[in-house]
């Protein structure tokens, strides 16, 4: 994985000398908290609903072990013992004290790791396939690309004050498995006649208006990209909405203009910065590429005894193909049954650190699913990695199915949520154990939102759950049809919305719908699409 | 009633305005009546405070203080789904005033 160069560590040791200097001048009193806010919020730390929170960036998801150590010892030193991995491939830190922060960022620097850019209107942390570089599906690893994308938008002084925050997702095979096309810029990198190159889709996102970003180029070079995306947010800089917060997000800009618009736009920008040759040398690409190399892989046994029930399950649901047929990718599912999506301890942090070391080159990834991925463990290995896993509650055999829920934080702990997401995720996750019907629904995927900001990924779940504010009461809408996947699509609400114990028995009467419809082979999704919303509304309302 | 709370400067910590210090425990918290903007300007002057805001609330029968909206709630007790971070964690029935 990529390793700091000296400016790198230069530029987060200097981030960090700055922010102990701001904390102290607002502990101090000669910052105001109207001075002080933006200062922190460039620093990913947020003043929630109980504390303060750290949101620490994980570039493209890929940790390893040194670093999630860090993470694991910062949960115990500074916060209450544990952390949440966010959707973004990040983690979150719920409790955290101001007169530490500045100590916590720079713990996070001795590993290569910051906050900057976790928030506020500039480029955030650039998202990828939790696969990545293992996968057996992709043209190439993406990494590379995403990392040169992060250094081109670290501290770019023309994008640090955009009209609104904004999201770049890469990925490198035709599956999708990182909900590129809901980003404010997604980009595939593909193979054509030999060549790589990056497709473009523009102007997507959930929040509260969700767009399915449209392509806006089916091949750029790869010695173009960076000039690409600078066009692309050239033109939004220039012309997205500063006036109205809920309009300011490119999809909106995008959709107002027109694709076709947008697209011309761009391209005009485009040509006129291949003259101004902003690019970066080819070879600073290549010099980033060899830190992405294969671990040394070697051939080994392909298959593995699964006389164990329990571990034969967990091996079908939680592991991927990867591309050396030696090996798969473990998922280690942070959705223990009951259990609070995405909430790692101090102490499991470190197990996962070392079981990384052990068995998987030293590489983690994080899922935009709050998992984490070993991506490349021989198969011969997976016996004793589950049993590990298995002893430290971390062996759920759960993955994309109805248990493996995302849930924001919701009102437990977000100052924008109107509604609680997590108790949820944790009594539907206990129920479709309990009733054994977990594995006969195959792939489903539900995702819960405490509101319209979409952090949960309602909008692109096979079932999907909205949370509002009714007369001072949770209320829970629920939506079907969404997908995040290759066959991206938006779920549409169903009707008038539930209480708790409402929505849950909501849920149940959609998947038993499913399971008496259903044709062979058809997931949820297949079901749905098949039927329409009708007989499911039937089901529901009738 | 109208009550005031914010959060501890340092630490961020939930706190409620007692009349005479901010306190961690909201059923200390009392009615400011329109004394709300003057307090809270003060206080937050002083940095004893950030973020302060009034809130709407009732004292129940039994003394204690519970805010009209179920956001201030759960700031008031800690997060449901963690009992044992909350202010509350042997009350077994803590979940209930929340909700």
């Amino acid at each position: 994985m990529y390793a700091y160069d000296q400016y790198d560590q230069q530029m987060v040791d200097a981030r960090v000398a700055e922010f102990r200097d701001q904390a102290r001048r607002r502990l101090e009193g000669k910052l105001t908290e109207d001075q002080f806010k933006p200062l922190r919020l460039m620093n990913g730390l947020y003043l929630q609903l109980h504390a303060y929170m750290l949101r620490v960036a994980i570039p493209y998801g890929t940790l390893n072990s040194r670093q999630m150590t860090m993470l694991g010892d910062i949960a115990d030193r500074y916060d209450r013992g544990y952390g949440h991995f966010t959707t973004r491939q990040n983690i979150q830190y719920n409790w955290i004290k101001l007169e530490d922060a500045a100590d916590i960022l720079a713990d996070l620097a001795t590993v290569e790791m910051h906050a900057t850019q976790t928030s506020g209107n500039c480029i955030r942390n650039i998202s990828s396939d939790h696969f990545a570089g293992a996968a057996h599906d992709e043209v190439v690893d993406p990494r590379p690309y995403a990392e040169l994308l992060r250094q081109w938008s670290s501290f770019h002084p023309e994008f640090s004050y955009l009209p609104r925050k904004f999201k770049i997702c890469v990925i490198a095979s035709e599956k999708d498995r990182a909900a590129m096309r809901l980003h404010d810029i997604g980009i595939r990198i593909i193979e054509r006649d030999g060549e790589l190159g990056a497709q473009f889709f523009v102007g997507g996102g959930m929040g509260r208006t969700p767009m399915i970003a449209p392509m806006v180029r089916d091949f750029v070079a790869l010695d173009q990209l960076v000039t690409y995306a600078e066009a692309c947010l050239r033109v939004y800089n220039r012309y997205g909405r500063r006036d109205n917060k809920y309009k300011a997000r490119i999809k909106i800009l995008v959709h107002e203009l027109g694709a076709e618009e947008y697209t011309r736009q761009v391209e005009e920008e485009f040509a006129h910065l291949l003259e101004q040759g902003v690019e970066p040398p080819f070879a600073e690409l290549e010099r980033i590429r060899t830190f992405f190399t294969d671990p040394p892989f070697e051939d080994d046994a392909k298959s593995v005894e699964r006389s164990d029930p329990d571990f034969a399950v967990w091996v079908d649901r939680n592991t991927h193909r990867h591309k050396h047929d030696a090996y798969v990718s473990a998922v280690i599912s942070l959705k223990p049954v009951g259990g609070i999506p995405g909430d790692a301890t101090g102490e499991q942090m470190r197990l996962m650190a070392r079981l990384a070391k052990q068995y998987s080159f030293d590489e983690i990834r994080v899922m935009h699913t709050q998992n984490v991925v070993l991506p490349h463990v021989r198969i011969a290995d997976l016996p004793a990695l589950w049993a590990e896993l298995h002893e430290a509650g971390l062996g759920a055999p759960n993955m994309d199915t109805i248990e493996d829920i995302i849930a924001c934080p919701g009102l437990d702990y977000c100052s924008l949520a109107n509604a609680r997401s997590i108790p949820l995720a944790q009594r539907i996750s206990e129920r479709f154990d309990k009733s054994g019907k977990t594995g006969k629904l195959g792939e489903l995927k539900l995702k819960i939102s405490g509101c319209i900001n979409a952090c949960g990924h309602h909008h692109a779940g096979h079932i999907g759950i909205l949370g509002v504010d009714k007369k001072g009461k949770e209320n829970y809408q629920l939506s079907l049809g969404g997908s995040e996947a290759e066959d991206v699509s938006l779920a549409k609400i169903t009707g008038p919305g539930f209480d708790e114990d409402g929505v849950i028995e909501a849920v149940e009467k959609v998947t038993d719908l499913y399971l008496a419809q259903r044709t062979e082979g058809e997931r949820f999704i297949d079901t749905y699409r098949r039927l329409g919303m009708e007989p499911f509304k039937e089901a529901l309302y009738g | 009633m109208r009550i005031l709370t914010g959060n501890d400067l340092k630490t961020g910590a939930v706190v409620w305005w007692t009349g005479e210090f901010w306190s961690l425990h909201v059923d200390e918290a009392v009615d400011v009546g329109e004394r709300a903007e003057e307090i809270m300007a003060a206080e937050e002057a002083a940095r004893r405070v950030n973020v302060p805001y009034a809130i709407e609330a009732t004292r129940e029968d039994d003394g204690h203080v519970r805010p009209a909206h179920i956001k201030d709630r759960v700031r008031a007790l800690g997060p449901t789904v963690r009992p044992d971070l909350t202010l509350k964690p042997q009350d077994p029935e803590a979940l209930d005033w929340v909700i």
